[in-house]
């Protein structure tokens, strides 16, 4: 066991060769940053990474304005603890401007119009490589994605005619106005990142950890109440003890029943969970393929 | 219940990454899915979206090639048309695996799983023994080099668990095994669809002495997969601070590809040959004495010499090849033919610089294994044997010696494709 590294060690490795990967040939990296714990941990090994310089990339948040206001708060510390720069796109902005149009009804989510704000916001900066949390074993249309994945000029994903990836050869070659997404936690399973927190000691914000909240049920998912979702006359909230396993909207993020307030029980329960994190998310369940079309329109 | 999985447990867990090959009916499909379901690692949500699924096109049981393929066209059409990595766990060891098609454009995605993997399960139907796409896959393991071969021989159920059968095809392919180029052949006899020999031993096939195959996932010696003799440290970033605390701080990241480096060893560099001693391995836990494959790392040096993205950390005693004419077992993987006099990008480990074709010596049969060296023209899914000029030296190994110092791609210089990978010779 003398030259061997446990598989978290391996992992690590490989995403901090993605990041410096990523440094070396791109001239205006960017790290997308949602708040939620796999944006965390990108953070975090960015900064390991190129320690002891600062991490040479800013983070965009694109913002729905339908945040947890926990995440925002984590956010700005965060930010200021790296010293980095601090990207927001707002889609609150865009839905202003006559950009995108707001969905309505009680199932109203701002989840789409995020992929506008995205693109308007890589185009205005000029960014040729966003750095995303997403890993394969998320979800089925992410199980096919690439460490470094081409997007044309339309920030449009191609399936079908990827770019083969081999070894530690990324190619990142690409015309003027063609950009990259790229994903160096791609091989990160869920309880890695739950392991790698807590062997790391890394600080999360309290959304994920077993709280009491007012919450409702709707079609089977636990929504916390909140001033962007309308409740339907049927529903009723009540305090329930509840953690979030991802962390996105508040009008589609659903919570697990849960007591896990500390990362120790995380991991235990992540261990022992028989549902996958993604099933508490409602944007997923729109279609059986709704992460693909999304990810093609430029969905991260 | 998942197998609680200890925090001691997981400190100590390793990670084994495998490809899988085969086509839709030698039951690959079943057997992933059954690595998965027995492992605890199918979610309930995901088990009933498919069970939903399989049973809404009515087809019988549970169709476990819909967690795979996760594509709207592969789904429309049954079929899988891409990579995809799928992960499970044991308290032993942490699994990746690259599921590659059978059969469209079979060669580029299975030299893609293959190019990271550590092993390979092929997967025989004992009904019909060896077939045109057994030798396939196992031509491309041999290639790639991936240290560890297992042939499950399946549908064991379906010839009686016999044990003649299970015999004869091993004999037929340690016989065809002879020709390639693998160190480590194992061997199991098991059926996918009923669970033996699978996670649990046979009761069926009391006459089989060996492991189970996750016996062998679990315990297949992957410590000496990487080159650990060969000190090769390709430099990927320089790290300049700039900041007043770490004024003169110069660190070389990168990834080591081969051997040990340690504090206050004697290195050269390369292109320029300079010689220097290590000052300093840094990560940031701090300083680390030794760093070895597949750790990421920076590099600081006792003398500052100008040293880049491209160039190499090497011991004196023991350089790399250094030329500007290869010779490749090359794949492609385009549309458009392989050019002869055409010229390319070449990727090789953290540097580019141009090439051009010289000459295709012979096309591979990798069917038959036949060289054919009158019909030379190179197209998608082909393998061939080529002579490459590059634009500048570059610092190699033999694949077979070092599969991360011996690999490249080839970038088309207009539309940027990635359009073959190739084995340095």
């Amino acid at each position: 066991m003398k030259y061997h590294l446990t598989h978290l060690k391996e992992l690590e490795a490989e995403s901090i060769f993605i990041f410096r990967e990523v440094a070396a040939q791109f001239e205006r990296p960017v790290l997308m940053f949602s708040g939620g714990k796999d944006s965390i941990l990108m953070t975090h090994l960015a900064r390991k990474a190129f320690f002891p310089a600062k991490v040479p990339f800013p983070l965009l948040h694109v913002d729905t304005g339908h945040n947890f206001p926990e995440a925002i708060e984590y956010r700005d510390r965060l930010v200021t603890d790296l010293g980095v720069k601090l990207m927001v796109g707002s889609v609150q902005d865009a839905i202003d401007s006559g950009m995108v149009v707001e969905e309505t009804g009680v199932n109203a989510s701002r989840n789409g119009l995020q992929i506008a704000t995205l693109l308007e916001a890589l185009e205005v900066h000029k960014f040729d490589a966003a750095m995303g949390g997403a890993r394969r074993d998320e979800e089925k249309a992410r199980a096919k994605e690439r460490f470094f994945s081409h997007r044309d000029e339309f920030g449009q994903w191609d399936p079908k005619n990827q770019r083969p990836e081999l070894w530690n050869i990324f190619n990142g070659n690409k015309n003027m106005g063609e950009h990259f997404r790229v994903f160096p936690i791609s091989n990160w399973t869920e309880l890695d990142v739950w392991q790698y927190m807590l062997i790391e000691g890394i600080e999360l914000p309290s959304l994920y950890f077993a709280h009491q909240r007012e919450c409702f049920v709707r079609d089977g998912v636990i929504l916390a109440k909140n001033e962007f979702v309308e409740m339907k006359p049927t529903e009723k909230a009540e305090m329930m003890t509840v953690r979030f396993r991802t962390m996105g909207d508040m009008t589609c993020t659903g919570a697990t029943l849960s007591e896990a307030d500390t990362l120790e029980k995380i991991v235990q329960e992540v261990a022992t969970t028989r549902i996958t994190e993604r099933g508490g998310r409602s944007d997923d369940k729109r279609s059986e393929t709704a992460m693909e079309d999304r990810k093609k329109k430029g969905y991260f | 219940m998942k197998k609680g999985i200890t925090l001691d447990e997981y400190k100590k867990m390793d990670l084994l990454r495998f490809t899988t090959a085969g086509s839709v009916d030698d039951g690959k499909s079943t057997l992933i899915g059954r690595l998965l379901y027995d492992s605890k690692s199918i979610f309930e949500d995901q088990y009933d979206a498919i069970k939903e699924t399989s049973e809404r096109r009515g087809e019988e049981g549970v169709n476990f090639a819909l967690l795979t393929d996760g594509l709207k066209a592969e789904r429309e059409q049954g079929i899988t048309i891409d990579v995809a990595y799928r992960y499970f766990s044991t308290p032993k060891r942490k699994f990746i695996i690259a599921d590659t098609p059978g059969h469209i454009q079979y060669t580029r995605n299975m030299v893609t799983g293959a190019s990271t993997a550590n092993l390979a399960l092929i997967l025989i139907d004992a009904r019909h023994g060896i077939v045109e796409q057994t030798k396939r896959h196992s031509f491309i393991a041999s290639l790639l080099q991936i240290p560890h071969i297992v042939i499950c021989i399946n549908k064991m159920d379906l010839v009686d668990y016999s044990e003649e059968v299970y015999e004869k095809i091993k004999e037929d392919f340690s016989a065809f095994a002879s020709k390639l180029d693998v160190n480590d052949i194992h061997f199991v006899p098991i059926s996918a669809l009923k669970g033996d020999n699978v996670v649990d031993e046979s009761q069926n096939m009391p006459w089989f002495k060996g492991s189970t195959l996750m016996y062998l996932l679990e315990n297949v010696h992957i410590g000496s997969d990487h080159n650990l003799i060969d000190c090769r440290f390709p430099v990927q970033f320089v790290i300049r601070p700039y900041q007043d605390e770490y004024h003169d701080y110069r660190g070389y990241a990168g990834r080591v590809g081969g051997g040990a480096f340690k504090k206050g060893d004697e290195v050269m560099l390369l292109p320029s040959g300079f010689t220097t001693k290590i000052a300093k391995i840094d990560t940031f836990e701090g300083e680390v004495e030794t760093a070895f494959p597949p750790m990421s790392v920076t590099m600081l040096l006792e003398d500052n010499f100008d040293l880049s993205r491209g160039d190499m950390i090497v011991r004196e005693n023991n350089v790399p090849k250094n030329s500007q004419d290869l010779e490749v077992m090359l794949c492609w993987f385009n549309d458009r033919p392989l050019r002869v006099k055409g010229k390319y990008v070449i990727k090789h480990t953290t540097q580019d610089a141009m090439c051009i074709i010289k000459e295709i010596r012979y096309k591979m049969d990798i069917n038959t294994l036949h060289r054919n060296e009158e019909d030379t023209t190179v197209g998608m899914n082909d393998i061939a044997r080529v002579v490459i000029r590059t634009t500048k030296p570059l610092f190699y190994d033999s694949y077979r010696r070092n599969r991360i110092t011996g690999s490249i791609i080839l970038v088309d210089e207009g539309t940027n494709e990635t359009m073959g990978a190739g084995m340095i010779i």
